[in-house]
């Protein structure tokens, strides 16, 4: 057994040598060679953040994602708010590409209005990141919900729900001229392809306007107090649909779907008190730091602004009773904006 | 041509008993008490905003602040409560709010004589402004627990009618009895036909001006609490919206001109009617949003055809401020 002795003793010999010497090489430190070039990468650039309207949850969730992300990093976040008017956002795009900051990062009210700008702006060698919206010109970055699997999962939901019942449903679209809203009823046709039985007693668009979905909502439940279940596009303007459901007292009878940015009191409370009943939801400050990342990456990667172009598109959050009293659910805007 | 004239009311009033006789013999489901309901519920919100913008077109003036004054005070209290105060402490914030609003308003048109289309416009933006920059949180203010129990003024039913439209009556009475029967509703209609005879014969013209668009605010905000409860939230971005006009075309066909001094509140209902029937029969037809607006055009032109012809404009009808 003696000869085993020698390669212990010449380990534990080691072991000591390491530990002599160890705390010599902590003291003069290892340089991590790759986060310098980062740092200068990020400092003192400008991104630009152009949402189609500021101070709806969406929108403010990705400011505040944004700001958090970039700022100590010495990155300059500037905000050129269109208001709902897309003859505003198009010339602060333009103006934009003239002050040209080093990333964009552009809300599309539809698909066609800033396509062309946008592939100026990378041809001028300023980063686009299209965030939920995209335009017909595909630019660095995509990150955002895909409108037609919400559809089709929202239709599932509410297909699944009518098994046995009337298979009588009702969609309640967004505007007309929105892509989200045309997308997402894609997404529902795909689903209804699939499923003949269902009988559509209604498709009518409420411009995302709660009072004009209760009104729809009203008059469709009147007429088919069997109606099942119905499609509605955005929780904003389903509070509506819910409260039409609830006066007629068909409240977990009506299975209603709808889908949106899961901020707490627009998400999360409203299906626990049974308004709705599943609500997709793209997890906005999830998205916020996809965003960053993805700001990060591109600034750090000194890649040609329009030389590569990839997607994110953002795992959703299926919102029912059973997850709607989890912290992790839903998001507080008050909490992301400290 | 003496035996056919007729008021542009009375004409709207066919073009509503024709349409209403349309759809209940070829709709089905048109007809049934219940949803004669959801009809009126639909656009009690619309009738209530009308009667508030007929006080001012009546005397002389129009009022495009209306939807500010019907989205920020309403809006104002449903964020109060969800920050933690009481709801009548917050309600007479926000009634004062709108008081405050309506006085400057009348301040501008009577006093700084603003002419009372620029001066609402303003002030419109400047409330909406101020609600989007200072007051709110988000655009959709959210229904909040302390709020509780206030949503009976725009849901559930009183003997069987929704609430919302006994809102909407209860508006109706108030304003019937303002305009008629009392001294101050009669001085509105004198300024509205001739404000400068009102003055010569001693009505305190200004102070009267001053009240209407105090009044046309709170009643604007009273509306607005209506729909805030009816849809469990206050989407503030409705001043956005195209809703204003709705409001100017409901006072219009119900046949107050705009020259002032004429119409009263049956204008309102029946204008509202009409609106209301002609949107409930396209949704149970469940016509595409491009179709009913082209309807709508349609069934307006025909109307505002029908009348200049019957009625038409001469010297002493045009008046400044007729469209």
């Amino acid at each position: 057994m003696k000869h085993l002795g020698n390669p212990t003793k010449a380990i534990v010999s080691a072991l000591a040598l390491a530990a002599l010497t160890g705390p010599a090489l902590a003291q003069q430190g290892l340089d991590e060679p790759f986060q310098k070039p980062f740092k200068e990468a990020l400092a003192g650039k400008t991104v630009a953040y152009v949402p189609v309207a500021m101070n709806f949850d969406l929108t403010e969730g990705w400011y505040a994602g944004l700001k958090k992300e970039l700022e100590p990093f010495g990155v300059k976040f500037v905000i050129r708010d269109a208001n709902w008017n897309t003859n505003a956002g198009a010339q602060a795009v333009t103006s934009l590409i003239s002050e040209k900051p080093a990333v964009m990062v552009v809300h599309n009210p539809d698909v066609q209005t800033y396509a062309k700008l946008l592939q100026r702006a990378e041809n001028e060698g300023i980063y686009v990141i299209q965030i939920n919206m995209g335009s017909a010109y595909r630019s660095s970055a995509f990150v955002g919900a895909n409108w037609v699997e919400i559809g089709e999962r929202q239709t599932e939901g509410v297909v699944k729900a009518c098994e046995g019942k009337s298979n009588k449903i009702a969609i309640i679209q967004g505007a007309l001229s929105a892509a989200a809203s045309a997308y997402t009823l894609k997404g529902v046709e795909n689903v209804l392809a699939k499923h003949p039985e269902i009988k559509v007693v209604s498709s009518q668009a409420a411009d995302w306007d709660a009072a004009k979905a209760k009104a729809i909502t009203q008059t469709v439940l009147k007429q088919n107090p069997d109606l099942c279940g119905i499609v509605g596009f955005w929780d904003g303007m389903d509070i509506g649909t819910a409260a039409a459901v609830k006066e007629a007292g068909l409240t977990g009878k009506v299975f209603l779907a709808t889908s949106g940015g899961g901020e707490r009191k627009g998400a999360c409370e409203l299906v626990k008190s049974g308004a709705f009943d599943l609500n997709m939801s793209y997890d906005v400050p999830t998205q916020a730091a996809q965003m960053a990342g993805t700001i990060k990456w591109l600034l750090s990667s000194g890649a040609k602004p329009g030389s590569i172009k990839g997607s994110e598109y953002t795992t959703l959050i299926p919102i029912t009773k059973e997850n709607a009293d989890s912290q992790t659910a839903c998001w507080n805007l008050s909490d992301l904006k400290k | 041509m003496k035996r056919f004239r007729m008021s542009q009311q009375e004409i709207v009033f066919v073009v509503f008993a024709l349409l209403f006789l349309v759809f209940s013999i070829f709709l089905n489901g048109f007809l049934t008490a219940e949803n004669m309901l959801t009809l009126l519920q639909n656009v009690a919100v619309l009738g209530i905003l009308g009667l508030a913008m007929a006080i001012v077109v009546i005397g002389r003036g129009i009022d495009i602040s209306l939807i500010a004054a019907l989205a920020v005070p309403p809006g104002l209290v449903l964020q109060m409560v969800q920050n933690g105060h009481s709801l009548p402490f917050s309600l007479l914030i926000a009634v004062l709010l709108t008081i405050a609003f309506g006085l400057v308003n009348g301040w501008l048109i009577a006093y700084a004589e603003v002419p009372s289309l620029f001066a609402t416009l303003a002030t419109g933006l400047l409330l909406a402004g101020l609600g989007q920059a200072a007051l709110f949180q988000l655009d959709v203010v959210q229904w909040s627990p302390g709020m509780n129990g206030f949503e009976r003024l725009g849901q559930g039913t009183v003997l069987g009618i929704p609430t919302s439209i006994w809102m909407f009556a209860i508006a109706c009475i108030v304003v019937a009895f303002l305009l008629r029967q009392t001294r101050w509703g009669a001085y509105i209609y004198a300024i509205g036909d001739n404000p400068y005879a009102a003055r010569v014969t001693g009505i305190p013209s200004r102070p009267i001006i001053v009240l209407q668009y105090v009044i046309t605010a709170l009643i604007g905000c009273f509306a607005g609490l209506v729909l805030a409860a009816s849809v469990n939230s206050m989407p503030t971005r409705i001043f956005n919206s195209t809703l204003i006009y709705d409001v100017i075309l409901v006072v219009v066909l119900g046949g107050i001109g705009l020259s002032g001094g004429r119409g009263g509140v049956l204008n309102v209902i029946i204008g509202t009617l009409l609106i209301g029937t002609m949107l409930n029969g396209m949704t149970i037809m469940d016509i595409s949003y491009a179709g009913q607006n082209l309807i709508k055009g349609v069934v307006l032109l025909l109307a505002v055809i029908t009348d200049s012809f019957l009625n038409p404009r001469n010297e002493e009808t045009a008046q400044q401020g007729d469209i």
